[in-house]
């Protein structure tokens, strides 16, 4: 059980979409997680340098964090076949949908996507119904 | 230059990422809980992100070129067919399963450890998959 924390997360979401304003106005790039992570190999030589130090720093941010604040937990609740199963789904399935929670979820919402808003409306009622059969369905059948 | 931003802006969608709640998968998973314990945080971090990213869109829409000059590009896809729907269920499920999305997934790799490491491996795996499979031209 988590606490609601409306402020701290309405604050993250102002942040992301700065991000999200600084990739789209100044790069002309969206900011899909998903597609940049995924292109990095296969992207050509002058495409993958904005891919890395994105990724870069999304990867130092949380190290920058912890210099003025202690870091919230990362409280994994999943066993380890769990692990490489849903890695390999949200690999796959970001690929295959062209988006993900990013790209699809905050870019496309706010392009006014109908493509985008199908995508969103699916992996989110499918992430729900898995917990719910995980949390609930399964174990009280 | 083109670099620095996008450093600036991942280490920005990063601390939007930890100070949202959104690199503890407890949490995630928790919003997902709708008829459990549901902690509908998450839905303001949504609601935060697109309330600036929707201005963004607006004027970017209007612009020929970047600020740095470099080409618009927005997505031109607007098809709707399985590819799109199968996609998007395969990752729902992935992210029900363990409670990360790409985005937390790689936020979270220098400060997550083993566990962090296996389902970032397994989501490039994933992906490579998608790629490999994609190249035969059976997608």
């Amino acid at each position: 059980m988590t606490t609601f924390t409306p402020l701290p997360s309405l604050i993250g979401g102002l942040l992301i979409g700065f991000s999200t304003l600084l990739m789209i106005l100044w790069l002309g790039k969206i900011a899909g997680i998903s597609g940049i992570v995924g292109q990095l190999w296969s992207a050509a030589a002058g495409d993958r340098v904005w891919r890395l130090a994105f990724v870069s720093g999304l990867m130092l941010a949380p190290l920058l964090y912890a210099c003025w604040a202690p870091l919230p937990a990362v409280q994994i609740v999943t066993s380890t076949p769990g692990l490489v199963v849903a890695g390999l789904l949200v690999g796959f399935g970001t690929r295959l949908g062209s988006g993900c929670t990013s790209g699809h979820g905050v870019c496309g919402l706010s392009r006014l996507s109908l493509r985008s808003l199908v995508a969103t409306l699916t992996f989110m009622a499918t992430a729900i119904l898995v917990v719910w059969l995980l949390r609930h369905g399964l174990v009280a059948a | 230059m083109s670099s620095v931003i996008a450093l600036l802006a991942g280490v920005i969608f990063g601390l939007g990422l930890v100070v949202g709640g959104m690199t503890n998968p407890a949490k995630v998973l928790a919003f997902l809980d709708i008829t459990g314990d549901w902690d509908p945080s998450l839905a303001f971090v949504m609601m935060g992100a697109i309330a600036v990213s929707f201005f963004a869109f607006r004027f970017a829409r209007r612009q020929a070129v970047s600020q740095l000059g470099l080409p618009m590009q927005l997505p031109a896809t607007t098809l709707i067919d399985r590819k799109l729907v199968l996609g998007a269920m395969l990752f729902g499920a992935g992210w029900g399963i363990a409670g990360f999305c790409p985005g937390p997934a790689v936020a979270s790799i220098l400060i997550g450890g083993r566990e962090v490491w296996i389902f970032v491996a397994s989501m490039l795996a994933g992906m490579g998959l998608y790629t490999w499979a994609a190249r035969r031209g059976w997608l």
